[in-house]
């Protein structure tokens, strides 16, 4: 690291005084160094609790941790996230679609503004909003007769959380779609394309990055989700996230700590494989479109 | 949960083209799915069969057991993130700017590892690390830090786990505007004339990252304001733990304390956009 520090320099002024460049890399020290403690040792911790069970190496966590209502509550969340992905993913590129073409600017940008506002807006306020709509003693809910815990149910989940996916996709949509330019419709009309033709050959290969990287992202929200669920569903609905937590906090029996962590590397597992489609996916989309 | 945050514009004239039925149809769907459980939310705090309609849901409010402790724990915790997250990061991107390239992977990895990693096994770690920490640490001075780390008054431990969760967005910023100015040539030229490095720092460096450091701590305290897993987890009560709690007595409170929280993040990124639209328009 040192050594780079000073090949960096090539003949600069700060030769001036002799010692202070070389050691400019230090800057970058107290990052790391932070980094490294708050960071890295719980990710040891975490690894080497995973691996750990009653004092001994030992793979038992991990096998526990993908069996029985474990196994459930992950294939949960992924199901889960995987539906509100590809909805979300749906229905937000109609609607960036929808914004991109509309000759209103007013309307556009009103619609953008507040999709930036929604794709932050998560956790514990979002499933007040729903409970309030769509909950049991709900304003919505009573006038359409909903069933009494509809809303704390799988699909009561993946409603709450296109809220914060649908506004999520059209930000990660609507640059995409804004390259696409005219003249490739026009060129493929004057070759005899029809609107399926184009949007098949044309426009959805130029898209398909964007999309596929809109879908991780989407994914990766729902899937680390954890206080949206528990301040909805509690346990109804079984996902790791909610696992983990109630194993942290004790509701369970004592010794399960060590679950809780294989459970962490699972997800974090899970997480870095979506994670490793989505950023070369990312490079990619700015190839066609600027 | 990546850094899409609503900066990002969008720009071009909308090509004219039929089909405005379906369009108008999506409009009418998402505005229908997006605005009723906002209206609803409202009518919800405002309203009671009992008492009609009233705003004492938000007057209620300020005197309500605790939302002053927990809304300063948040606001303090939030600060103190900032101040930290940016001494921490700014030399950090300068030292590899300027003299040290070669790190730059490395510290573009760093900054996005928080993104990769969910947060609930983040706390997961650092509550396993703080527990095993502290039966290690006992017989050592170090304990005491340990333990004055965890403080309920104001628990460092929550600032030094929300830096590690904004880093990426503050990364973001930060590098952007980075982009617009030519540090070296500014660095050089100050130290040239004599300037000592915190001298460059304060004077140069800070003025012409202005609006990239003010949009790194809107979006650090809207983040902070808003966090909720790894408070609740490791045990504490700021303001996003205090609403559910209190969501359990009174479940009006609670929604209009959701409805402000909205208010809050739309204000913080119009701030964001505001800042970053002038920077644009110089």
């Amino acid at each position: 690291m040192s050594r780079s520090g000073t090949e960096a320099r090539p003949g600069s002024g700060t030769e001036a005084r002799p010692g202070s460049g070389s050691r400019g890399w230090l800057g970058a020290l107290p990052l790391l160094a932070f980094f490294a403690l708050v960071f890295g040792v719980p990710a040891i911790v975490l690894v080497a609790g995973a691996f750990t069970a009653q004092g001994r190496p030992s793979l038992a966590n991990l096998s526990q941790s993908l069996q029985g209502g474990y196994l459930t509550a992950m294939l949960g969340s992924v199901r889960l996230s995987a539906v509100v992905a590809l909805l979300g993913a749906v229905l937000g590129t109609f609607l960036a679609h929808a914004i991109v073409t509309s000759r209103g600017t007013m309307l556009r940008e009103a619609v953008l503004t507040a999709s930036g506002v929604l794709a932050n807006f998560g956790g514990v306020p979002l499933a007040f909003f729903w409970i309030a709509t769509l909950g049991n003693s709900g304003v919505v809910s009573g006038l359409i007769g909903l069933p009494s815990g509809s809303l704390y149910t799988f699909w009561g989940l993946v409603v709450v959380y296109l809220y914060f996916s649908v506004p999520l996709m059209v930000l990660a949509m609507a640059p995409a779609l804004d390259g696409l330019r005219p003249q490739w419709r026009e060129a493929a009309a004057n070759s005899g394309a029809t609107t399926w033709h184009y949007w098949r050959f044309v426009a959805l290969p130029v898209l398909a990055p964007a999309m596929l990287g809109g879908v991780v992202l989407l994914f990766g929200g729902a899937f680390s989700a954890y206080a949206t669920a528990n301040a909805m569903v509690g346990t109804v609905v079984p996902l790791v996230t909610l696992k983990i937590a109630s194993a942290l906090t004790g509701d369970v029996l004592i010794g399960y700590e060590n679950i809780a962590l294989a459970l962490s590397l699972d997800m974090v597992v899970v997480a870095g494989l979506v994670m490793a489609i989505y950023l070369p996916l990312q490079r990619r989309t700015s190839r066609w479109l600027h | 949960m990546a850094a899409l945050t609503g900066l990002e514009r969008v720009s071009g004239a909308a090509p004219r083209r039929p089909g405005a039925w379906w369009r108008g149809l999506v409009f009418l769907l998402a505005a229908a799915y997006f605005l009723v459980p906002l209206g609803t939310a409202f009518w919800y705090t405002i309203y009671t069969p009992t008492a009609g309609v009233s705003l004492s849901a938000y007057g209620e409010l300020l005197t309500a057991d605790g939302f002053a402790r927990s809304l300063s724990l948040s606001l303090g915790l939030a600060v103190a993130t900032i101040v930290v997250v940016l001494l921490l990061a700014l030399p950090a991107m300068l030292a590899v700017r300027l003299f040290a390239p070669r790190l730059r992977p490395v510290m573009e990895v760093l900054c996005t590892l928080p993104l990769v990693v969910p947060p609930i096994t983040f706390v997961a770690g650092i509550g396993t690390a703080l527990r095993g920490g502290t039966d290690l640490l006992a017989p050592t001075p170090f304990w005491a830090t340990l333990i004055a780390v965890q403080d309920p008054a104001f628990p460092v431990v929550l600032v030094l786990a929300y830096v590690v969760l904004v880093l990426p967005f503050v990364y973001r910023s930060l590098d952007a505007g980075l982009r617009t100015m030519d540090v070296r040539t500014l660095v050089e030229a100050a130290r040239n004339l004599g300037a000592s490095w915190p001298y460059v720092l304060v004077r140069v460096i800070v003025p012409n990252l202005r609006s990239a450091l003010a949009s790194a701590s809107f979006l650090t305290l809207a983040l902070v304001l808003g966090e909720y897993t790894v408070a609740s987890l490791l045990g504490y009560e700021p303001f996003a733990v205090w609403i559910v709690t209190v969501s359990g007595s009174k479940g009006q409170l609670s929604v209009a304390v959701s409805i402000l929280s909205l208010l809050l993040i739309w204000l913080l990124l119009l701030a964001v956009s505001t800042v970053f639209s002038r920077e644009k328009g110089k």
